[in-house]
């Protein structure tokens, strides 16, 4: 995974509630067995809509979303639509809590901001379309002088900056999973199915 | 010190505590995988050089991409994705119910009917409806591809530790009504997001006096409501359900309910005694009312909510105002891993038996899995069905979300038993309306939406 320490670019604006991943990306693009190229279907029944809001900036690498962000579907391929687009970082007030975790494994950072900040910033960038999400000092800035705070947890972090390979991560205790495993108990038989 | 269900289980499969502010590694007891979500985990083990590390606890089935009507697969992408998992899982060890086996079927149907989900467990799938298992008590959530590759992996996982929110159904589930009912109206009052970062248990009298399969219908959809996972803790119920079941091991659920006082980070309590049969009208399933209502104003919403709702009703070319007995619909799905259970397909038939689907309306029965089907075909169900003017399929997914050919034409309207109507979800343009089996039976023989308990 690439990574992500920090993002500069233009911010596209998707002031939407609970998109949920069947629209970020429909279900005849998750036939595929790769885990690239999803870029292109991005949205792809929104996008027939010549007023998308996203036509409108399609060089950005910074999403602000609406409410509930990525609910629904587990379908990663939604993550990695967005990610293949070129986004980095999706600025929203919450997120469906699947979708989340994809995206931080993704490469992609899921950014929770309070609805005034989301706010403050979306009239910064109709001045001036940029913005620096830096993951490495939790920080928002604008080239105005804007600056905000943001919280993620450190383990979210790390995988972030770092791009880090989470099961490698794991592996590394194997000591405790392997102690963990020895006294525990399967709880049903395939065997016998 | 007191505790909850979830608490419980949480506690027992700790393998690294990361305490409040980081994930805890947690120990996964069963790990359930499908066609769609699951080869670029495998891709990624290979190219890793890892293996799976405990295949005794890994079951694949395929559901998400097969046909449903009889004969070879023709779409050569959803064939490839079924040879891939076919390959992996020969590959990687992994014990694959294919298509055929005659114990396939939709990956949340074949866990309970194999005895695989357990109370007390841990449960995971590439698959957001894995919510179902909690049905037995068990902590049962779904989970993304690369997480699907870290499971595999290491038969564990890094979970930040979850809210919990009770939800308390009081009073008795009025005659006629059914379980969709209630969570479907559960979903319209704490809305779509209503349920983000919390396990709901869901507790009550009427909880206690439903069936399994009922039971699983709730669960099912507390993705729905945004919650992480949904538990109902395990009782007689639940024992005579799975026992008998082949995977079956008995073991001591005694400890595996909420403590008396125990503390939820939120309680919701929802009164049904005057329940009526729900209908959602939208493009999410908070988009809900009961059948005897109207279509809504967009005008008498919050204004934070006045542009999804003029959308959703764009989008489902639905005028404020007209009831919803009066909208007619031209296709019918009774399906799903949310109610194509045998209790399910016996209330949806027991409704159509001696009747006929109305002109221009094309229904489907899709079983959920290959058990299901050969029972209720035992009980002379299909017939039922057939003789109305049902179709009769194959198990698997089918049109709850049309990767297979099951789907529905732009502009097309559908009462579904399913449980998203986003838009698009059954197919591009296709309208899709959430409801009950009978209630969907119903809308089959009337054409239009209708109170089950009305057709005389
Ligand atoms: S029936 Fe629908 S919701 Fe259930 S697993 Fe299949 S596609 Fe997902």
């Amino acid at each position: 995974m690439r990574p992500l320490p920090s993002v500069t670019g233009t911010v596209a604006v998707l002031d939407r509630a609970d998109v949920d991943t069947d629209q970020i990306i429909p279900k005849q693009f998750l036939k595929r067995i790769e885990r690239a190229g999803y870029g292109e279907f991005l949205f792809f029944d929104w996008m027939k809509d010549p007023a998308f809001e996203l036509h409108a900036t399609p060089d950005a690498s910074i999403l602000i979303a609406g409410r509930n962000f990525g609910c629904g579907s587990s379908r990663e391929h939604a993550a990695w639509a967005l990610e293949d687009r070129g986004f980095r970082a999706v600025l929203a007030p919450s997120f469906g809590d699947i979708f989340r975790q994809n995206a931080i494994l993704s490469g992609l950072a899921p950014i929770v901001l309070q609805p005034e900040q989301l706010q403050q910033l979306k009239e910064a960038v109709t001045r001036r379309n940029e913005l620096t999400v830096d993951l490495e000092h939790l920080r928002i800035t604008h080239p105005d002088g804007l600056e905000l705070a943001f919280p993620l947890d450190a383990h979210a972090q790390e995988t972030l900056v770092h791009g880090l390979d989470d099961v490698a991560r794991t592996l590394q205790r194997e000591d405790e999973v392997a102690a963990f495993e020895a006294s525990y108990l399967p709880r049903f038989d395939l065997s016998r199915v | 010190m007191t505790k909850t269900l979830f608490r419980k289980i949480w506690d027992r499969h700790v393998v690294v505590d990361g305490g409040a502010d980081a994930p805890s590694l947690l120990w996964i007891d069963l790990h359930l995988v499908h066609e769609v979500t699951s080869p670029q985990a495998f891709e990624g083990l290979r190219t890793s050089g890892r293996r799976v590390r405990r295949t005794d606890l890994t079951v694949a089935t395929m559901d998400h991409n097969v046909p449903t009507l009889d004969g070879p697969i023709t779409d050569q992408l959803a064939k490839q994705q079924l040879d891939a998992l076919r390959r992996n899982c020969e590959e990687f060890g992994v014990r694959l119910f294919a298509t055929g086996s005659g114990r396939e079927g939709i990956v949340h149907v074949i866990g309970p009917e194999l005895g695989v989900t357990q109370p007390g467990m841990t449960i995971v799938c590439g698959d957001s409806h894995t919510s179902t298992h909690g049905a037995f008590g068990a902590l049962a959530f779904g989970i993304g591809t690369s997480e699907v590759e870290h499971v595999l992996a290491t038969q564990t996982l890094p979970q930040a530790l979850p809210k919990t929110m009770q939800l308390e159904f009081r009073g008795d589930l009025p005659f006629g009504l059914s379980a969709k009912d209630m969570v479907l109206a559960a979903i319209g009052a704490i809305g779509v997001s209503g349920g983000v970062g919390h396990v709901i248990e869901y507790t009550g009298d009427a909880i206690r006096n439903l069936s399994m399969e009922s039971r699983m219908t709730i669960c099912n959809m507390s993705i729905e409501g945004g919650a992480r996972a949904g538990l109902i803790a395990p009782d007689d119920t639940t024992r005579s359900y799975l026992e008998g079941r082949p995977a079956f091991v008995d073991s001591d659920w005694s400890d595996f309910h909420s403590d008396d006082g125990a503390e939820y980070d939120a309680v919701r309590v929802l009164d049904i005694a005057d329940l009526k049969p729900q209908v959602t009208w939208g493009t999410n399933p908070g988009m809900v009312a009961p059948v005897d209502a109207v279509v809504p104003d967009p005008a008498d919403f919050a204004a934070e909510e006045r542009e999804s709702v003029e959308r959703a009703l764009r989008y489902m070319d639905l005028t404020p105002g007209t009831p919803l007995q009066d909208v007619r619909i031209d296709r019918v799905f009774i399906g799903s891993c949310t109610n194509a259970r045998i209790e399910d397909l016996r209330a949806a038939a027991e409704v159509v038996a001696g009747r006929r689907v109305a002109d221009g309306v094309h229904a489907i029965v899709v079983p959920g899995s290959a058990q299901v089907k050969r029972q209720a075909e035992d009980e002379g169900l299909n017939e039922v069905f057939e003789r109305a003017g049902f179709e009769w399929r194959r198990a698997g997914c089918s049109m709850c979300l049309g990767m297979n050919p099951d789907i529905l034409a732009p502009g097309e309207r559908c009462a579904s038993t399913s449980n998203r109507n986003f838009e698009g979800r059954q197919g591009a343009g296709g309208r899709t309306h959430l409801l009950s089996p009978t209630m969907a039976a119903a809308a089959a023989i009337k054409g239009r939406f209708t109170d089950v308990r009305e057709l005389a």
